[in-house]
């Protein structure tokens, strides 16, 4: 379609517009976590900071975000790897099923999707007491990969169930065994849906904050987001390292967008819509 | 478990008894003046979502799908708030709204409207819609996706049809690409409906409910009295509430836009 000047000038700066409200914040959020505080207190928000002072970035991980920023790490990639393979065993199981059988099945999961984390909040955190898995990081994992299943299992299943049965049928003459099955074949095929889903899951554990509030209580297994906030408490003085310490926790995923691109905004769809 | 957790006085200690307490958690949260204060409050989100995020949404949505150049790189910046954490969003705007060094207020300064200055998330008046600000901010990058996604699979000889036969770009805007998007207008207007519902993470973080209850909404409170207050059988009603009430939400409007399909061409 032709578009008159007058129409391109017109979209540009609408475009521009919410450019700079959507993108300043981060900017703001950036060059004030490197002025000291001195610096911070007495120029304008808006200046650039006078040299690159990353002082607040080592204090910010000495101050407790570093073990933050392990525990993280840590329960990301386990829930991630957890959630990944049994999401997609029984994604396959429920494809190849008979259809009634895995329909049933698949009515099991989508229901699980209705489910608003909030109403499993408290049951979980009695269980988890009870269990004694109160304040550990496990104790987190094992909600952190059931509120995700649900949705991790509907799109997977959706793509496993457009894999044409031929190649399956093709390695059980070959001598195959149904783990081979899934392993060599099913799961390279559905690689791209794989990633999406892992991608949406992965934010989604490292972004996660209310179990974490709720099923953690000390400083060593604390989350990043959950460390980052009880930094807040304690330092909130100290604006330009708590701005250092928020930057810390935004920049994996920064990062990982970077790369990703395009990837990453079609899995947080995926996973959001389906969710 | 919550629902039958709802019926009992509890403290949620093992060591400590759980008294049945009939209908009486259910009594006083009808009676609870604060539950009512974030029922609105809720209510109050789901009805400028739908009618500020979702339109705000379709229009950036239109917008980066237009071929012009450096759309596709404006598009990957829009979506970046998505992705943070709402911890992080929370605190980095509560130091934008500070009232002695945030940006705002500078801002304010610095254009001569100094006396507009403002505690703006501290002012009961302004904190709901200073966090609402934020919302908007982080979450319609996510309706401008849909909106996008969903154009991506309008055929172009419709768009192009449109204009041979003369059509102005308003006219193919609500005769053509409007009309087309009404399934993506109610994936949004459902999963704005549900996401509003459960605010938490955000509003927690940047004024836990206060002041004076003014950004108070229903997952907090019930965050609040189960972990803070320990009346777990108390919290277990208002979740037990938020759920019933989502749910009977979400099936009123698959309906209504069931009927309001009818009308379709």
């Amino acid at each position: 379609m032709k578009y008159s000047i007058q129409l391109k000038i017109i979209l540009y700066i609408s475009a521009v517009i919410w450019l700079i409200f959507s993108l300043y914040p981060l900017i703001f959020l950036i060059q004030n976590s490197m002025k000291t505080q001195w610096e911070f207190l007495t120029t304008s928000p808006w200046s650039p900071p006078s040299k690159l002072y990353l002082t607040n970035y080592t204090d910010a991980i000495k101050g407790g975000l570093l073990r933050g920023l392990l525990n993280s790490i840590i329960v990301t990639l386990i829930s991630l790897v957890i959630v990944l393979f049994i999401g997609s065993m029984a994604s396959f199981a429920i494809a190849r099923f008979k259809a009634k059988i895995g329909k049933g099945f698949l009515i099991l999961f989508i229901s699980g999707m209705t489910v608003p984390i909030y109403i499993t909040l408290i049951p979980v955190y009695i269980i988890t007491r009870y269990i004694g898995l109160y304040d550990t990081l496990w104790g987190l994992i094992g909600p952190y990969v059931a509120s995700s299943l649900p949705v991790t299992v509907f799109i997977l299943f959706s793509a496993m169930e457009t894999i044409p049965k031929g190649f399956e049928e093709a390695a059980v003459i070959d001598g195959a065994s149904a783990f081979q099955i899934y392993w060599r074949i099913i799961l390279p095929i559905s690689r791209p849906t794989l990633i999406a889903v892992g991608i949406y899951d992965m934010v989604h554990y490292w972004n996660e904050f209310v179990y974490a509030l709720v099923l953690l209580s000390s400083p060593k297994s604390r989350t990043l987001p959950l460390a980052l906030w009880n930094a807040h408490g304690m330092f909130s003085m100290n604006v330009p390292e708590m701005l250092a310490g928020i930057v810390i926790s935004l920049l994996p995923l920064i990062m990982l967008y970077g790369i990703t691109q395009e990837k990453m905004i079609q899995g947080m769809m995926a996973g959001a819509l389906k969710g | 478990m919550s629902l039958f957790y709802s019926f009992f006085k509890w403290n949620g200690f093992f060591s400590s008894p759980m008294i049945p307490a009939g209908l009486s958690n259910w009594v006083s949260l009808f009676k609870d003046t604060i539950f009512w204060k974030a029922a609105e409050n809720n209510f109050l989100l789901v009805v400028i979502s739908i009618l500020i995020q979702i339109p705000i949404g379709l229009l950036l949505g239109v917008l980066v799908s237009t071929k012009l150049k450096g759309m596709k790189l404006i598009k990957l910046l829009y979506f970046l708030p998505m992705m943070l954490s709402a911890v992080g969003i929370g605190l980095l705007w509560e130091y934008i709204y500070d009232p002695n060094f945030g940006l705002i207020n500078a801002v304010l300064n610095f254009i001569g409207l100094g006396n507009l200055t403002h505690g703006w998330l501290g002012d009961p008046k302004t904190a709901i819609w200073s966090v609402f600000v934020v919302i908007c901010w982080e979450y319609i990058p996510f309706y401008m996706i849909i909106f996008a996604a969903a154009l991506s699979g309008i055929p172009k000889e419709l768009f192009e049809a449109a204009r041979i036969d003369g059509a102005t770009h308003s006219q193919t805007f609500f005769k053509v690409t409007l009309p087309l998007l009404t399934n993506a207008i109610r994936t949004s207007t459902i999963l704005a409906l549900i996401g509003s519902l459960q605010y938490f993470a955000l509003i927690y973080v940047m004024t836990d409910g206060g002041p004076t209850h003014s950004t108070e909404v229903m997952a907090l409170l019930m965050y609040k009295q189960a972990f803070r207050f320990f009346k777990t059988g108390y919290g277990s009603t208002i979740a037990v509430f938020m759920f019933v009430l989502s749910l009977s939400l979400t099936l009123v409007t698959l309906k209504l836009y069931r009927r309001g399909r009818e009308y379709e061409v």
